[in-house]
């Protein structure tokens, strides 16, 4: 039940994007048509699946027991982007239809705030292993779920009249609030 | 000095670039929040772009962003250990969002765009422009929504009780409509829309 909350709750009360703003810039970059934010969604959902394991493991097995904690943010960013670089390898050689499917975007997500985040998240929550991939996995669907919402908007907004200094990232950061509005509807699940 | 004011207006960081929107819109509910992410970032920018352009020649390629961000998180570290134990009020406020500087596209940008490439006497400068247009705009933005949403300026009550709370500009989806209201104010002011 305590997995299920924590997933719920990140993926639509607490969403990354919408309320707690990280990982803008990927929001705003590739939400302009489907196929670009389900492809950088799902490389999302993968990779923070994949770092909750690793740093959560590092964290709590090598800085923790070794009061290394200063080290934390040079050992996740550097343990974010080295994977972000193995699973490329390995989709490469290995998946080569995925690779192509998320190739642009793979490398883009090291300097995804969500990621880094979220780790951060973690470690101050102090969530359990599991919980952790709960977490991880409810971040990043929330995060597609959002990519999602916004490019099926953006694709209706370039036949609208749209005054001129809004075009573009204006009329784009609107949407976004009237999508933050919305979404604050969630929050009468949890109490 | 050319470099220094690009970095206010014309070629604002956030306004123009639309880098570092995460900690634009997370941390500006209220102007002393705005503030402090805002010379953090100034303080990280200033010194990692010395440390990029001093040792852009004695880095390989290959391996340069992962120096630069070997580089930054260090200081993100130090900025962020001083605010816990001189500011620990503040520091739980801005929360996660000091060591995200790290990932902040502004400073890993300016690192790769420019320190990687001029001297030290210009990235200095360019640190500071960029640095001083992001705390402005950061500033401008967390006073419109203390304003609006509190009815004080840096903590100080000034509009009489009667005048109505906009709640919604310090919740998540007036950052996204103040933001907006900003980038379209200085479009229409600095630069002519394409067309």
């Amino acid at each position: 039940m305590n997995y299920i909350l924590i997933f719920l709750s990140a993926a639509v009360i607490n969403n990354f994007i919408l309320s707690y703003f990280l990982g803008i810039c990927p929001f705003l970059g590739v939400s302009t048509d489907l196929k670009k934010a389900s492809g950088m969604g799902f490389a999302v959902i993968f990779v923070m699946a994949l770092s909750a394991v690793a740093t959560w493991t590092i964290y709590h097995k090598i800085l923790v027991p070794y009061d290394l904690q200063y080290l934390e943010y040079v050992a996740f960013i550097l343990v974010i982007a080295f994977l972000v670089q193995l699973v490329e390898m390995f989709l490469k050689k290995f998946v080569p239809p995925l690779y192509r499917g998320l190739g642009i975007y793979l490398p883009l997500i090291t300097t995804n705030c969500a990621i880094l985040g979220f780790t951060l998240f973690m470690v101050i929550r102090d969530y359990d292993f599991f919980e952790s991939i709960a977490f991880a996995l409810g971040g990043g669907s929330g995060f597609l779920l959002a990519l999602l919402i916004m490019a099926g908007i953006r694709e209706r907004l370039d036949s609208a009249d749209i005054p001129a200094p809004f075009r573009g990232a204006g009329i784009t950061l609107v949407t976004a609030g009237c999508l933050a509005l919305i979404f604050m509807g969630f929050s009468g699940i949890m109490k | 000095m050319k470099e220094f004011i690009k970095g206010i207006f014309k070629e604002n960081p956030i306004l123009y670039y639309l880098l570092g929107m995460c900690p634009t819109l997370a941390v500006t509910t209220n102007a002393v929040n705005a503030l402090t992410m805002g010379l953090s970032v100034i303080f990280v920018l200033f010194f990692s772009n010395i440390a990029v352009s001093v040792i852009r020649k004695a880095v390989p390629n290959q391996v340069r962003i992962a120096a630069f961000i070997v580089i930054i998180a260090t200081f993100v570290t130090i900025v962020d250990i001083f605010l816990k134990a001189n500011f620990p009020a503040l520091s739980k406020a801005l929360g996660p969002f000091v060591p995200l500087i790290v990932v902040n596209c502004i400073i890993l940008g300016r690192a790769e765009a420019f320190a990687s490439k001029k001297g030290v006497g210009a990235s200095t400068m360019d640190a500071l422009g960029m640095g001083l247009g992001f705390t402005i705009t950061l500033l401008v933005m967390g006073g419109i929504r203390e304003m609006l949403g509190t009815g004080s300026f840096f903590g100080v009550k000034f509009l009489p009780v009667f005048f109505p709370k906009f709640l919604v500009m310090i919740l998540p989806a007036g950052a996204f409509f103040t933001l907006a209201v900003l980038v379209a104010v200085h479009r229409a002011v600095l630069t002519k829309p394409e067309m």
